[in-house]
């Protein structure tokens, strides 16, 4: 038992008994880390909104044997702007979703958090309909699970890649087709944010070839999970 | 994961549904109970009858009501004009404390909270909806909690609302009377400061 400090990321949270709340961060030392933040809910708690989802806080825990217990925060980022906008928050919500079902508890993995961080401060900046989708085959990717893009995952032709399918791994050709159509431009877009081009697939305007990235990037992430993502479904 | 006999798990798993109560706490509550005289039991169960029986949910804006309708409803005073939308009935007590409220309410049964699966149609939105003509309303006050989930539901109302030509107003967000400024955090402060206004001289 001993006190540490991290930063981190309010995933979400749960009420807990009269005033309390569960806290769930996804911290960069020591991954995701569920601790009690004791009388968050009274108007004059000292943590205000700081233990709130979208918060980024440099914080100090008391290790517990199943919860922590916060002792202290402060803000390094609030991301108001993703706060204070319906469509930004469902975008954060579905990344918070998706990175607590991926991450086991107290497992260090410095690599997702930076991710996190990187996503928000993206969808801070600008309402792009490609950062959920993005961070969503980012998340694959780091699992170990990136997509074949520039073949058919059956039989190897780089050409005439028609279909998609999350079961079995990427792009197929006309022949060995399965899973879901794909289109040209959604294909383009899905090699330009895995291959290096992230930042201008972000400025691309909403259009079709967006919608089905996100669809795609969304079924694929839902595949490996084994489980639907709520908050992508529900507004 | 059922580790006591039939009636004393039973006991445990009721428990455990209820809100804020985790499995630890819903065994110690169940043991509680165990230890309690027959008389005190009774009068926990009858209670919970009871109120089950007597108590119902108001027909109008869903705040608890011992009729179809509840007291603030049937009270023809209350300005009809301005509804007050509130997540729980609890938070109706609390706007009536200040005395600053004339207007009638409306009870939503939650708030939004798409990671833990609730959306709108788990929320009493359509009533809300169906409310606005039939009773003359023109202002809606969004009184939902200042947290990530009443403000998501704010949000997502005002939305719907604004489109009608209503005149919809949230609550203002800012610093707890009695507090320290220093320990404010700063989405507080900052709300605090956008939402400031000149001082009165008399
Ligand atoms: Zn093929
Ligand atoms: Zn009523």
């Amino acid at each position: 038992m001993a006190l540490y400090r991290d930063e981190g990321i309010v995933l979400r949270t749960w009420r807990l008994g009269e005033a309390d709340r569960i806290v769930v961060i996804m911290t960069r030392g020591r991954g995701k880390v569920r601790a009690v933040a004791k009388g968050v809910r009274k108007t004059k708690s000292k943590f205000g909104a700081r233990l709130e989802p979208t918060s980024h806080v440099a914080l100090q825990f008391y290790e517990g044997r199943e919860l922590d217990i916060v002792t202290q925060a402060e803000t390094i980022d609030h991301f108001r702007s993703i706060r204070d906008d319906l469509d930004r928050l469902a975008k954060a919500t579905a990344m918070f979703e998706a990175v607590d079902h991926v991450a086991p508890d107290r497992e260090a993995n410095a690599k997702l958090f930076a991710m996190l961080l990187g996503a928000l401060r993206a969808l801070a900046a600008a309402d792009s309909p490609l950062v959920v989708p993005a961070f969503f085959l980012k998340v694959l990717a780091l699992e170990g699970y990136r997509p074949v893009l520039d073949e058919c995952v059956l039989c190897g032709t780089a050409t005439d890649l028609v279909a998609f399918d999350a079961d079995t791994g990427g792009t197929l050709c006309r022949s060995c087709r399965r899973g879901g159509p794909i289109s040209a431009e959604a294909l383009g877009l899905l090699r330009r944010i895995l291959g290096g081009q992230l930042g201008a697939a972000l400025n691309e305007p909403p259009s079709a070839a967006t919608h089905e990235v996100d669809q795609l990037a969304t079924r694929a992430l839902e595949h490996h999970l084994e489980r639907r993502l709520r908050s992508v479904h529900i507004i | 994961m059922a580790v006591y006999a039939g009636p004393v798990q039973d006991l445990i798993d009721e428990l455990g549904k209820l809100p804020g109560i985790g499995p630890k706490s819903a065994q110690r509550i169940a043991f509680h109970l165990l230890k309690l005289s027959r008389d005190d039991a009774l009068r926990l169960s009858r209670a919970i009858v009871e109120v089950k029986d007597r108590v119902a949910f108001c027909a109008r804006c869903f705040n608890i009501a011992e009729g179809a309708e509840c007291a603030i409803c049937l009270d023809t005073r209350r300005n009809p004009s301005v509804l007050c939308v509130v997540e729980e009935s609890r938070d109706i007590v609390a706007v009536e404390k200040t005395g600053q409220f004339s207007g009638r309410y409306h009870v939503l049964q939650g708030a939004l909270n798409p990671i833990e699966g609730i959306g709108p149609d788990q929320l009493r939105i359509s009533e809300l909806l169906a409310r606005l003509e039939p009773e003359g309303v023109q202002e809606v006050i969004l009184c939902t909690n200042p947290n990530l989930e009443g403000e998501t539901t704010a949000m997502y109302l005002s939305r719907l609302l604004k489109p009608l030509g209503l005149k919809v107003t949230r609550i203002a967000s800012g610093l707890p009377v009695g507090g320290d400024l220093e320990y404010a955090d700063e989405l507080t402060l900052g709300r605090a400061l956008e939402g400031r206004r000149e001082v009165d001289l008399d």
